[in-house]
C-alpha cells in the first residue's frame, strides 16, 4: 500500500527521526511511502490561539498535497485531531463546494500514526525489539478527540524486551496546550510538575506518546531537572530492532 | 495569601487577567491542598454514580438536546413561563441587566418590609452582586448555605460554583465560626461545626419574613421554581418566610415537568456525585395557608440574549451548573477559583464570563485552558466547552491591533507556511537564529537554557532542545537521490 506522510511541521523542524522511524516502520511492514513536498502546517498553532482565518489557507494547502492519497498517516495526535474536528467546519467557512467535497472524503483516509497502524492495518507487532523500563503518556488529544484508547499500549506490550510500567493519573493533561505554556506559564509549569512527578514515580527510563509537542514539553522538565528521563515517540520504540544501537 | 478575603465582590470588569491572579494563587499551598483534595473525592464519587448508569451517554445526549430545543424557542417558554407563575399566583418581573435586577429585589424587599433577608445559596445573586447593593439599601442578608455562610463570615468570595468554599479545609472553617460566631470553645469535628452552623442559622429562620433564592429550573409548563440541594437550608427559605423572591438567569427554563426526568438524574450524579439530591423542591405560586404569601420571580438577561445570538457561542448557556468541568479541569486544580477573576470559575467560567461581559473584559479567560478536553468529556449536557473556547479565542484576536507583537508573529508565520520554499528558508533562519542560545552538552547535544521575550516563560522551568542539524524532509530528499544508501 501507498501511505502518504503528513510529517507536521514541527516533526519536521525538530523531531525528524520521529519520521524516520514511521517510515522504518511502514516499510519494515511491506508499504511505499509517498512524502508530498508541498506540505507545511496542519494550522493548529494558528487556529487554537484564535487566528482562525489564517488557519484556512492551510486548510486549502493540505488538500491540495494529500487529495489523491490512498492513506495519510500523521505522527501527532493534536495535529490529527486539528484535522479531524475542524476541517470540516473550515471548509464550510471558505465555502467551496468542491472543496467542503474534498475534506469530507478525504478525512476517513487520514490515520494519527499508531491508529494507522492498529485500526488501518489490523497489526500490533511490528516486530520491535527495545529492552527498556517505558511508561506511556496518552496525550489528551489521541486520548478524548482521536479515542485512540488501547491501541498504543497493544503496540508496545507486543515489543520485545520492553518492561512496560503504567502511569498515575495517565489521563491528566501535561501542561502544554501550545500557546498555553507561555501565555500561562506558571500555571503550566505547575501542571507540568504533577506529570514529571508521576513519570518519576514509575522509574521509567523513557516516557512515550504519540505526540511529539506533549513529550517536547515533558522532556523540557525532565532535561532541566537532570532527571536522565528520556521522551521517545512511540513511532521511534516501534522502528527499534534487536541490533540498533541504543 | 488570602487574594481574595478582601470583602470586595468577584468583578470580571475590574478583575486583573488570569495569569496574574493565578501566578499568585499558586503561591498558596493550602488552597491547592484544598482543592485537589476536594476535586478529587467530587471526581471519584461522580465517576462511581455515573458507571453504574449504563445509558449514561444517550442521557447527555438527551439533556443535550432539552437545551439545545429550549434555546431555540426560548422566547416562547419564557412568555409560557411567565403566565403559567403568574396564574400560579406568582409576580413576574423582567431585568435586562444586573442593576435593574438589584434594584427590584431592594424595592421589593423594603415592600415587605425587610431589613433582613435570608438567602439560599445562588451563583446569579453573586452575579450580579446583590449582597452589597442590599447592604447599601440597609437590608441585611444571611446566606444559609453551610458553604456561602463560611464565605460570607468570612469576608471571603465562592471559588466554585457548587461547593463555593471548597478552598476551605475544617480547620479553617472552624476559626471562622470560632471568631465570627463567638465561639472560644468551639470544636473540630464535622458535628461541631455543623452544630454551630445549625444554632447561627436556626435564630435566622425563625425570625427573618422575606428569602431570596436562585433557582436550578423554571418549568414552563406549569410555571413551577425547582431546587436542589443537599443541606435543607433551602426547604426553610421556601417555607418559613411570608415573603419569597426568585431570581433566575431567562436560561434556566425548561420546557416541560418531564424534562426534570433527564436533567434531575444528569444534574446530581455530576454535581456532587449524588444519585439524587437530599432535598429536590418545586413550587408553584402562592397557597393559602402554605408557604410565602408573596412570591416574586425575576427573569435575567444580563447579555444572554447576546449570547444567543451568537450561534458559536450559544451552547453556554445550555450549562446547568453542575461544576463537573470545575472538578475535571487541571488548570482549576492548580488555581482554584479565584483566579478567573469571577463567580463562574473554571471552564465554564472560561467560557460564560467574557460572554458575559460582552468581550469587553475577561479576555484573558479563553486562554485559560490548555484544550486538555476533560471538561467536554464530563459535561452531563455535552457543551464542547474547548470549541467555545476556540471561537471566544477569534473573538479576542478579532479586537487586536494588528501591530500586536503576537498577531505580527502569526500573520508572519501563516505567511510562512503559506509556500514550502517559505517554509524552508525559515527553518534555515530558525537553525541560525537559535545558534548563540544553544548550549552543547557533553555528548554534544545542544540544549536551549534561556528564551528571549514572550517565549522565556519556557524556560523557566523548562530546557529546550536545540534544531537537529537536518530536517526530516532534507533526509527524505537526500535518501530518494538516486545512489544515497538508506541513511536511518
Amino acid at each position: 500500500m501507498k501511505v502518504s506522510l503528513f510529517i507536521t511541521c514541527y516533526n519536521d523542524t525538530l523531531f525528524p527521526d520521529c519520521g524516520k522511524a514511521v517510515v522504518r516502520v511502514l516499510e519494515r511492514l511491506g508499504h511505499t511511502i509517498d512524502f508530498p513536498a508541498g506540505q507545511t502546517c496542519c494550522g493548529q498553532a494558528h487556529w487554537n490561539t484564535g487566528y482562525q482565518t489564517d488557519a484556512l489557507p492551510l486548510l486549502e494547502r493540505f488538500v491540495a498535497q494529500f487529495e489523491h492519497a490512498d492513506a495519510v498517516v500523521v505522527p501527532s495526535s493534536s495535529c490529527d485531531a486539528m484535522m479531524r474536528d475542524h476541517y470540516p467546519m473550515m471548509a464550510e467557512r471558505i465555502g467551496r463546494p468542491a472543496l467542503i467535497a474534498t475534506v469530507e472524503r478525504l478525512l476517513p483516509k487520514v490515520y494519527e500514526f499508531s491508529e494507522f497502524l492498529t485500526r488501518g492495518l489490523g497489526v500490533e507487532d511490528v516486530g520491535a525489539y527495545y529492552p527498556h523500563r517505558v511508561t506511556y503518556h496518552p496525550s489528551c488529544h489521541g486520548l478524548r478527540n482521536l479515542r485512540l484508547g488501547d491501541g498504543p499500549l497493544r503496540l508496545l506490550r507486543a515489543v520485545r524486551g520492553i518492561d512496560l510500567v503504567e502511569l498515575a493519573g495517565a489521563e491528566q493533561c501535561c501542561g502544554f496546550g501550545g500557546t498555553f505554556a507561555v501565555k500561562n506559564a506558571e500555571v503550566s509549569s505547575a501542571m507540568l510538575g504533577e506529570k514529571v512527578q508521576a513519570i518519576l514515580n514509575t522509574r521509567a527510563e523513557a516516557c512515550t506518546a504519540c505526540d511529539n509537542s506533549c513529550l517536547m514539553h515533558i522532556e523540557g522538565a525532565l532535561h532541566r531537572q537532570r532527571t536522565g528521563v528520556r521522551t521517545i515517540h512511540l513511532a521511534e520504540i516501534l522502528a527499534s530492532e534487536e541490533g540498533d544501537r541504543a | 495569601m488570602t487574594t481574595a478575603a478582601t470583602g470586595k465582590p468577584l468583578d470580571p470588569s475590574t478583575a486583573e487577567p488570569f495569569p496574574i491572579l493565578a501566578q499568585g494563587l499558586l503561591e498558596d499551598s493550602q488552597m491547592r491542598k484544598n482543592v485537589r483534595h476536594a476535586t478529587d473525592v467530587i471526581q471519584n464519587k461522580r465517576r462511581i454514580v455515573v458507571g453504574e448508569l449504563p445509558e449514561w451517554q444517550e442521557l447527555r445526549e438527551a439533556g443535550k438536546r432539552i437545551r439545545e430545543h429550549t434555546m431555540r424557542y426560548l422566547d416562547r417558554y419564557l412568555e409560557q413561563f411567565e403566565a403559567q407563575c403568574t396564574r400560579a399566583g406568582g409576580v413576574v418581573h423582567w431585568a435586562r441587566d444586573a442593576a435593574e435586577a438589584r434594584a427590584i429585589v431592594v424595592r421589593l424587599a423594603r415592600e415587605a418590609g425587610a431589613n433582613e433577608v435570608i438567602k439560599i445559596k445562588s451563583m446569579t445573586t453573586e452575579e450580579i452582586q446583590l449582597n452589597p447593593a442590599l447592604l447599601a439599601a440597609g437590608i441585611h442578608p444571611y446566606e444559609t448555605d453551610l458553604a456561602e455562610l463560611i464565605i460570607q463570615l468570612g469576608q471571603d468570595h465562592p471559588s466554585h460554583i457548587v461547593v463555593p468554599a471548597l478552598h476551605k479545609n475544617r480547620q479553617q472553617i472552624r476559626e471562622i465560626f470560632r471568631r465570627e460566631m463567638n465561639l472560644p470553645n468551639l470544636g473540630n469535628t464535622p458535628q461541631d461545626l455543623a452544630d454551630a452552623a445549625r444554632l447561627f442559622l436556626r435564630d435566622k429562620f425563625l425570625r427573618v419574613k422575606t428569602a431570596v433564592s436562585g433557582a436550578n429550573f423554571l418549568i414552563a409548563e406549569t410555571g413551577g421554581v425547582c431546587i436542589v440541594e443537599s443541606e435543607g437550608n433551602g426547604r426553610m427559605c421556601l417555607t418559613l418566610p411570608e415573603t419569597l423572591i426568585t431570581i433566575a438567569g431567562i436560561d434556566k427554563v425548561i420546557p416541560r415537568f418531564q424534562d426534570l426526568e433527564v436533567l434531575l438524574q444528569v444534574l446530581p450524579r455530576s454535581a456532587t456525585g449524588e444519585r439524587m439530591n437530599p432535598y429536590n423542591s418545586i413550587w408553584t405560586g402562592v397557597h393559602a395557608g402554605d408557604g410565602p404569601k408573596s412570591f416574586h420571580v425575576i427573569l435575567l438577561d444580563n447579555a444572554r440574549t447576546r449570547i444567543l445570538a451568537d450561534q458559536e457561542g450559544r451552547q453556554t448557556l445550555h450549562c446547568i451548573r453542575c461544576g463537573a468541568c470545575q472538578n475535571a479541569c487541571p488548570v482549576y486544580r492548580q488555581t482554584g477559583g479565584h483566579a478567573y477573576g469571577s463567580v463562574y470559575a473554571g471552564p465554564i467560567g472560561a467560557i460564560l464570563t467574557p460572554q458575559l461581559q460582552q468581550m469587553e473584559h475577561a479576555q484573558s479567560l479563553p486562554y485559560a485552558s490548555s484544550l486538555c478536553g476533560a471538561c467536554y468529556e464530563v459535561c452531563p449536557v455535552k457543551i464542547n466547552i474547548p470549541e467555545v473556547l476556540l471561537h471566544l479565542r477569534d473573538q479576542v484576536v478579532r479586537r487586536k491591533s494588528a501591530l500586536d507583537p503576537e498577531a505580527l508573529a502569526m500573520r508572519i508565520m501563516g505567511i510562512v507556511f503559506r509556500s514550502e520554499a517559505r517554509f524552508r528558508a525559515a527553518q534555515a533562519i530558525g537553525r541560525m537564529a537559535e545558534a548563540p542560545l544553544v548550549r552543547r552538552e557533553g555528548r554534544g547535544e545542544g540544549w536551549i537554557h534561556w528564551l528571549p521575550g514572550f517565549m522565556g516563560g519556557w524556560t523557566e522551568v523548562r530546557d529546550l532542545r536545540a534544531m537537529p542539524q537536518q530536517t526530516f524532509r532534507e533526509w527524505w530528499e537526500n535518501r530518494s537521490k538516486p545512489g544515497a544508501h538508506d541513511g536511518r
